[in-house]
């Protein structure tokens, strides 16, 4: 610890230096969070997934509908201890700028669905009771300023009301939140009742897709597969996967977002290694009689190492906190984007990462210079000072 | 004008002694060059995907063709048209007229699932029913091989891109989707336009097997000139018969577009901008040394009697052709890593997949030297000035 | 050990040095007694090896051949991480250009070689001050080396020097760079260190320096003698 100050006043002796390269440090840690929270947004659904669920869809299409009929066959299958499912409405709230997801389901098997989701008691009795009701995400209850009590037209393309029109009015009953910060609190839920009541007559008695969550985890595939055996052959085959695997074929749809965001950090940090590398020689270079002075006083050869590659590490791991600092207080403040990353957050397992990558950059920058300088002969040192 | 070519000609021989140094520097330069390549290879890179995904899009949409979906719908997906209507629509004034009757395809598409050749994952792919004058109301269309599907049969044509990303789809082999068994008879260019991703059918079997009664979700018409566009539209939009929206495809495609177009040019230039920073910071560090081990070099120089203006004129050149030199690094790796590699990602407005290139295009090229221009000039202004308000004594002593 | 007892014995030493492809040999089959207590001055012309020898006493370098014993320890045959922590015990140097480290202050200077014990801070703080005291620049302490003048930093070397209280004082040309009237003043500072008994080995190639010695020998081709070569 005594040896700190001699550390910081190198640091000190060339403040223009030592306050560029610091602030390149901190430009490429920034860039680091930022593109941690942006490949979050877009396939970190995965994560969340639930262990215990599978989603069945339509094996042709998703955007077929499967009979409610289903419903009752499915929780035969043993294994399956729950049924719910989802519909796709596909609502605009005054401009489809607004976007976010409104589906039809049944309360209670719905909640019991997703305990990841928390709505309080009397909110969920008011949803049970008001047939109109439904319960909406904080995100986009605040992103709209929308109370409970309120009413809200919804247009939508696909379903018309009898009366011909197609703006349906939903009553906000209770807004939930979601017990991990990377679950998506902006979709609106409403009652599917009041939805196979009023919509057509030949879209009646059918649904998007169902979630099922089994008895035992390990078994989940096998239970998979006995669904879409249930089905095969019938009108609507099925295709039954974990929640995971279903999110993972989102993610890999948009393009392999992980490679590009990690040839992207790739580059910055290899840039960064160059310029943080050279500031370190040029510095150690300059000191080269002091050095030996040092040596000349007594310290040893792991001492100068010691020393010299703990003054790269303070630079890495300072210009590394306060790059994360500053970019984990951006992200909190939400989607830059306005509505197409909904999950924005910082996730916290990337910032062990970040760590990590600040005290290994030291490390790198600093090995070679460290060395040299340990390695110095303490009579030609002295000659240069 | 001796004056000024006197001037210059100091500039450029302080430049001169300046890049003659660089060797003794090189640990430092190429620190900031690959520094500022780094900045442009990336700008230039995440800005191609935009500009090839925006391209795919756009280059179907011709001016002298429209696309009619129901009032309101912001997609085909969402859009419903009876048969009633498509009639109605594609008797309408503007639209031209072929040997058999108006040039209009009345169509509907379904998501069906392919596996993606990169992943193995299945990804949504768009399956469109079509009618005979489908390729005539579009631009730049044509079978590349085997041949047109037969109407009223199960079978496809597919998109050359389509062909390319998704497993499944060589001429001759069968499809099997779901139940239903399609005879994959030909191929189809559509110039990179975003049909490339799409499979074609018959619209008619179509609607049969997916239950569709007798509904379109769009017309696709081919209009005499693009003058004719406003006569068509109002024609349509006064009619009490129908409830419809009718653009141009080139807006059309746009309008589809946008989102996608908006995230990948926003995090791009967000992300370029962040590394431009960081590449300043460089580049400040690396003149400011260059300067420093100069000190009495460049005493000399204004003891000399060279003026102060040549001396920071110089720097700034110097700094500049560095920058420029990294700027055409990274925008030739660019050029040579990313234009025309195939790919496909998902547009979240289709919710199915859409096949395009990279696609790095002069403009972006220049947009990537200019944003190094700019580094190498933030760079490099403030160590030239500080070199030349250098007070020429103590410098001269400078060891 | 006593007054007069051998401090530093070199006996049979050999340093041959090389560059490039040839071998210079320095020093040759060098044989010296220094007793403890003595102010010995170092002379001869540029290359002779004084200050070759001069480290070899100091421990910064090994001789080819030969022993070095000092206070009974043969340091020749010592690992470079043994003769760190010897020289941090039993060594203080003093050099021509001061080398003070120039981003600290003079007390911080004065300090480092202490760092290498296990001193408390309070301790430590005691022990500079005292050295300082010593060499006469108490109201100096937070000053900067590039505020000090060149006597003044030739002071704060020496403090540093001192300040552990080492065996030995090696200094190597100390007043080089220094004008007359402060080169006299360091002298005047080193021979009262002797006269507490401090060991004082320095090379010099001034002759008016070599008189506040007590005892001059020259070093001509890498050999010793009592007498100025012609």
């Amino acid at each position: 610890m005594k040896f700190v100050y001699l550390i910081w006043s190198n640091l000190m002796r060339k403040k223009l230096r030592t306050a560029l390269t610091l602030l390149s440090v901190i430009v490429a840690f920034l860039l680091f969070g930022f593109l941690a929270a942006i490949r979050q947004a877009l396939v970190g659904g995965v994560e969340v997934a639930g262990a215990d669920r599978l989603v069945v869809r339509d094996k042709v299409s998703i955007i077929n509908l499967l009979p409610y009929t289903y419903k009752e066959r499915m929780l035969r299958i043993p294994g399956v201890e729950l049924v719910a499912h989802q519909t796709w409405f596909g609502g605009i709230y005054q401009d489809p700028k607004n976007f976010f997801m409104q589906n039809p389901v049944e309360p209670e098997d719905f909640m019991k669905m997703h305990p990841e989701l928390k709505l309080p008691a009397e909110e969920m009795k008011a949803w049970l009771d008001t047939r109109t009701g439904a319960i909406v995400g904080r995100k986009t209850a605040e992103r709209f300023h929308w109370k409970i009590g309120d009413k809200i037209p919804i247009n939508t393309p696909i379903w018309r009301k009898p009366d011909g029109s197609q703006t349906w009015t939903f009553d906000i009953v209770g807004i939930y939140d979601a017990s991990d910060k990377r679950t998506d609190t902006t979709p609106l839920f409403f009652r599917y009742d009041y939805f196979d009541e009023t919509r057509p007559a030949r879209s009646k008695g059918q649904v998007g897709w169902y979630s099922i969550r089994v008895k035992d985890p390990a078994r989940a595939v096998e239970v998979a597969k006995a669904v879409d055996a249930e089905f095969e052959n019938s009108p609507n085959e099925t295709k039954t996967e974990p929640e995971g695997a279903f999110v993972q074929g989102f993610a890999s749809a948009l393009g392999n977002i992980t490679l590009i965001v990690r040839s992207i950090l790739g580059a910055v940090f290899f840039t960064l290694l160059l310029v943080t590398g050279n500031a370190m020689a040029q510095a150690v270079r300059e000191r080269t009689g002091e050095l030996g002075v040092l040596k000349a006083i007594g310290f040893t050869n792991g001492q100068i190492l010691g020393m010299t590659l703990a003054e790269s590490c303070l630079l890495t791991m300072l210009g590394g906190a306060v790059g994360l600092g500053l970019s984990w207080m951006i992200i909190s403040q939400g989607d830059p984007t306005g509505g197409l990353l909904p999950l924005f957050v910082f996730p916290v397992p990337d910032l062990a990462v970040g760590g990590v990558i600040a005290v290994a950059l030291g490390v790198v920058t600093g090995i070679v210079p460290a060395w040299q300088a340990m390695r110095l002969r303490v009579a030609d040192a002295l000659r240069r000072m | 004008m001796t004056g000024v070519v006197n001037w210059l000609a100091q500039v450029i021989s302080i430049t001169k002694f300046g890049l003659l140094s660089i060797p003794q520097r090189r640990g430092a330069v190429a620190a900031t060059i690959l520094g500022i390549a780094g900045v442009v290879a990336v700008l230039v890179g995440v800005l191609s995907i935009a500009t090839g995904f925006r391209r795919a899009m756009q280059v179907s949409g011709a001016p002298d063709a429209a696309v009619v979906l129901r009032s309101g719908a912001d997609s085909e997906m969402v859009s419903g048209l009876s048969r009633e209507e498509t009639r109605v629509i594609a008797d309408a004034p503007g639209i031209a007229h072929g040997a058999e009757g108006p040039l209009s395809s009345a169509e509907l598409w379904v998501i069906i699932n392919l596996p993606k050749r990169s992943t193995g994952t299945d990804v949504n792919v768009p399956l469109r029913g079509v009618e005979a004058n489908a390729m005539k109301v579009r631009d730049g269309m044509k079978i590349v091989q085997g041949r047109m599907f037969d109407l009223g049969k199960n079978e496809v044509i597919v998109g050359t891109g389509a062909a390319g990303e998704f497993k499944g789809l060589e001429v001759g082999q069968t499809l099997k989707v779901g139940k239903n068994e399609w005879l994959v008879t030909g191929m189809f260019s559509a110039d990179g336009g975003v049909a490339e991703s799409e499979i074609w059918t018959d619209a008619h079997v179509l609607q049969e097997l997916y239950r569709r009664g007798d509904s379109f979700q769009s017309v696709y018409t081919r209009l005499n000139s693009p003058a004719d566009f406003q006569k068509f539209k109002d024609a349509l939009t006064s009619n009490p018969q129908l409830s419809v929206k009718v653009e141009r495809q080139s807006e059309f495609y746009l309008e589809q577009s946008e989102a996608m177009t908006k995230l990948i040019t926003t995090l791009g230039v967000a992300i370029a901008a962040l590394m431009a920073l960081g590449a300043v910071f460089g580049c400040l560090n690396t003149m400011y040394s260059a300067v420093a081990a100069r000190t009495r070099e460049m005493a000399t120089l204004r003891a000399l009697g060279f003026g102060r203006g040549a001396i920071l004129m110089s720097l700034l050149l110097e700094s500049l052709m560095l920058a420029v030199a990294g700027g055409a690094l990274g925008a030739a790796a660019a050029y040579f890593g990313f234009n025309g590699l195939q790919t496909s990602t998902m547009n979240f407005q289709t919710f199915s997949q859409v096949t395009f290139a990279f696609r790095v295009t002069i403009g972006l090229l220049a947009q990537g030297i200019l944003w190094a221009a700019l580094i190498g000039l933030c760079g490099g202004i403030f160590p030239a000035v500080r070199a030349c308000r250098l007070q020429i004594a103590p410098a001269l002593r400078e060891l | 050990m006593s007054q007069n007892d051998v401090l530093v014995r070199v006996q049979g030493v050999d340093k041959v040095f090389r560059r490039g492809s040839e071998d210079i040999s320095v020093l040759r089959d060098l044989t010296l007694e220094v007793p403890s207590g003595q102010f010995l001055a170092l002379m001869g012309p540029s290359g002779s090896g004084k200050s070759t020898l001069l480290n070899l006493i100091g421990g910064l370098d090994q001789p080819t051949h030969g022993t070095v014993t000092i206070a009974g320890e043969n340091i020749a045959s010592k690992s470079s991480q043994q003769l760190a922590a010897w020289r941090a015990r039993h060594v203080g140097f003093v050099f021509q250009l001061y080398n003070l480290l120039p981003t600290l202050t003079a007390e911080r200077n004065v300090e480092l070689p202490l760092l290498l014990t296990s001193l408390s801070r309070a301790e430590r703080q005691k022990h500079v001050e005292a050295a300082l005291g010593v060499v006469g620049l108490k109201h100096r302490t937070r000053h900067y080396t590039r505020q000090l003048s060149g006597g003044e930093q030739q002071r704060v070397g020496i403090a540093r020097a001192i300040v552990t209280d080492p065996t030995i004082l090696l200094c190597d040309e100390p007043t080089g760079d220094l004008d007359r009237k402060a080169g006299d003043e360091i002298l005047t500072l080193l021979r009262a260190l002797n006269s507490q008994g401090k060991t004082i080995i320095m090379v010099t190639h001034d002759p008016h320096a070599s008189h506040a010695a007590g005892r001059t020998i020259y070093l001509n081709k890498g050999q010793i003698s009592d007498t100025m070569p012609e």
